[in-house]
């Protein structure tokens, strides 16, 4: 009688037996316990595939030479290990998409969130929200037929592939970025502070200023190093754009490569695993990574250290 | 002493200075804008033309008027669906564990903030990781599988976090509720909690997904190839994906390639279109059947 009722279906586990509940409740338990262990186990993952290949990277090449050599040629010979043109690459690229992103991110940001009406503010975020969705790619060939070509007719001294043309394409891919986390930030100061700043005699200006920005300014901060930080780790933009010449240079119109550039430049070509040229890889992923986590971590602790709060 | 003249002359000035600043936050949106207008606009007019049924149906080649997508699209479509496969019940699990099961202690915090973290990290060292551990370490070699594990690592954390956000949504009224009834925990969930969240879960899975189809970076690395003009029959063949596709179009000098290029890039961004139409329309459709 009661196994006729159990197989009704989708009432069936709320009349199955105590003990027959109790024993799925733990099991589903255990399942969803190994399903949050992923993200956990991922992280340990990617510290130990990157740690295992670099330490037997530094056995052959020193962290003497790798941090502080100038000249970084791995696939040819005389071979050279030292990544400071890969890092001089990735801060150029990195530090210019800045410079032009962040200001423009900013005052995108404040006119949405303090002068658009909701009517122009509704069509204008989800355009820059297409913008943040389109993949990296894409920049890439915005990069290569676009931005490149008008760099050079402006500078015709200018390399086909340079930093110029790189951090442009950059700064286009982090806005939206910047745009949204800014925004919400500015969006959660409480209209509290504006009208009293208002009742006080202020301009629209003053109170942005002097109130509404300095109020969420931890998190533009945040919001800043989070974009940058991805601007540091963009791979495919990147790699089409700046070329591959691993150059420690102070001219931008010439061709560089970065940290992320270099590692897709090894995995296209056929290097055989276990060889110290496959091994560069990993060195510098680890590079890479630790940099991305450093700032993220920094971001998340501007934030948590100097949020102010409103309640 | 300060006359009204004076005071007057600073008002204006600071009328003046606060226009100024309006124009300028404006003009500042106004260039954002219309770089994504020249974005598209510069696609649209580059690759409009070669979108066609032969794009679709062709081999890519040599010969770029004979070239098309056909690998890179079935490559794709195998690999989002086999993403979604992987990524969507580990990622709610993992979601559901962390908001109903796990009390909020500094474990709890801790993976939060590995979640967080692992959000961060550039697409690209996940490809080392698949490079590493897949590849190499399993020894699955260069195929969709190896491919699709990848790319679920790099989205687990988006699925992870939009889930959890949208379970945080549903009031804990809706729970006590369901226990007083005498439901268990995971009956509770199964049949009160996951229903009420499912639009948001299924939005942020989406979008997710969307992420992943134009992921290249982590398949160059763990070997995704070039030039594939055959189709991938199981999960251990060799395989190529449309975002790899365009990016050896674009790499090459020939000014006809990059028209190929721009073609593939509309088959790409109509595809992302297309799931994101279905994201705003899961979320019109379900939302407003939940009141609380």
């Amino acid at each position: 009688m009661v196994s006729d009722v159990v197989r009704i279906g989708s009432s069936s586990d709320m009349l199955s037996k105590p003990a027959d509940r109790r024993i799925s409740e733990k099991l589903i338990h255990v399942f969803l316990f190994l399903c949050a262990s992923v993200s956990v186990l991922t992280t340990v993952g990617i510290v130990l595939v990157l740690l295992v290949e670099t330490v037997q990277f530094f056995t052959e090449i020193s962290v003497f030479e790798f941090l502080t050599g100038t000249r970084w040629t791995p696939l040819l010979r005389p071979q050279h290990f030292g990544i400071l043109p890969l890092l001089c690459g990735t801060v150029w690229v990195a530090v210019g998409a800045g410079i032009i992103a962040l200001p423009l991110g900013l005052c995108t940001a404040i006119f949405l969130s303090e002068y658009a009406s909701p009517r122009v503010r509704g069509i204008v975020k989800p355009l820059l929200e297409i913008l943040a969705g389109i993949p990296s790619v894409v920049y890439g060939y915005f990069a290569v037929v676009m931005i490149s070509p008008l760099i050079r007719q402006v500078i015709p001294s200018a390399d086909v592939f340079n930093a110029v043309s790189a951090s442009l394409v950059l700064a286009v891919m982090i806005l939206p970025m910047v745009v949204s986390l800014s925004e919400d930030m500015l969006r959660s100061v409480p209209g509290s502070l504006r009208e009293a700043a208002y009742a006080l005699g202020s301009t629209k200006l003053d109170v942005t200023c002097r109130v509404v920005v300095p109020a969420a300014l931890s998190g533009i901060i945040a919001s800043f190093l989070l974009s940058v930080s991805r601007a540091v780790g963009e791979t495919m933009a990147v790699t089409l754009a700046a070329g591959a010449t691993p150059n420690l240079t102070w001219n931008p119109t010439e061709s560089i490569q970065t940290m992320t550039a270099y590692i897709v430049q090894v995995s296209l070509g056929d290097t055989p695993a276990g060889s110290i040229e496959y091994r560069t890889i990993f060195a510098v992923g680890m590079t890479l990574f630790v940099t991305t986590l450093t700032m993220n971590i920094l971001a998340q602790w501007v934030l948590a250290r100097y949020r102010e709060d409103y309640e | 002493m300060s006359t009204s003249t004076e005071i007057r002359e600073q008002v204006r000035t600071r009328q003046w200075m606060d226009r100024a600043f309006a124009w300028l936050c404006g003009g500042a949106t106004l260039v954002s804008v219309s770089i994504l207008v020249m974005l598209i606009g510069k696609i649209v007019i580059e690759g409009v033309a070669r979108v066609n049924w032969q794009l679709l149906t062709s081999f890519p080649s040599r010969f770029p008027e004979q070239a098309g997508v056909k690998s890179a699209l079935v490559g794709s479509l195998w690999l989002i669906v086999l993403t979604a496969f992987i990524s969507v019940g580990v990622g709610v699990g993992a979601a559901v564990y962390l908001e109903e099961y796990v009390p909020k202690t500094r474990i709890r915090g801790l993976i939060q903030t590995n979640i967080a973290n692992l959000a961060g990290v550039p697409s690209i060292v996940y490809g080392i990781l698949g490079l590493g551990l897949f590849v190499r370490a399993i020894s699955l070699q260069q195929s969709l599988i190896a491919g699709a594990l990848t790319l679920s690592l790099v989205i687990l954390p988006i699925i992870i976090m939009a889930s959890q956000e949208s379970l945080r949504a549903v009031p804990d009224s809706i729970r006590h509720a369901s226990y007083a009834l005498g439901a268990t925990r995971w009956q509770t969930i199964r049949h009160q909690v996951l229903p009420a969240s499912i639009p948001g879960i299924m939005t942020g899975v989406i979008l997710a997904l969307s992420r992943a189809l134009g992921e290249a970076a982590p398949l160059v690395m763990i070997g995704a190839l070039n030039y594939v003009a055959f189709l991938p029959q199981g999960l251990r063949d060799p395989f190529t994906a449309l975002p790899i596709q365009i990016f050896n179009w674009t790499s090459r000098p020939q000014p006809e390639f990059h028209e190929l290029a721009a073609a593939a890039i509309l088959v790409l961004l109509a595809m992302l279109l297309g799931m994101n139409a279905i994201a705003v329309f899961v979320r019109y459709r379900y939302a407003k059947h939940i009141r609380w």
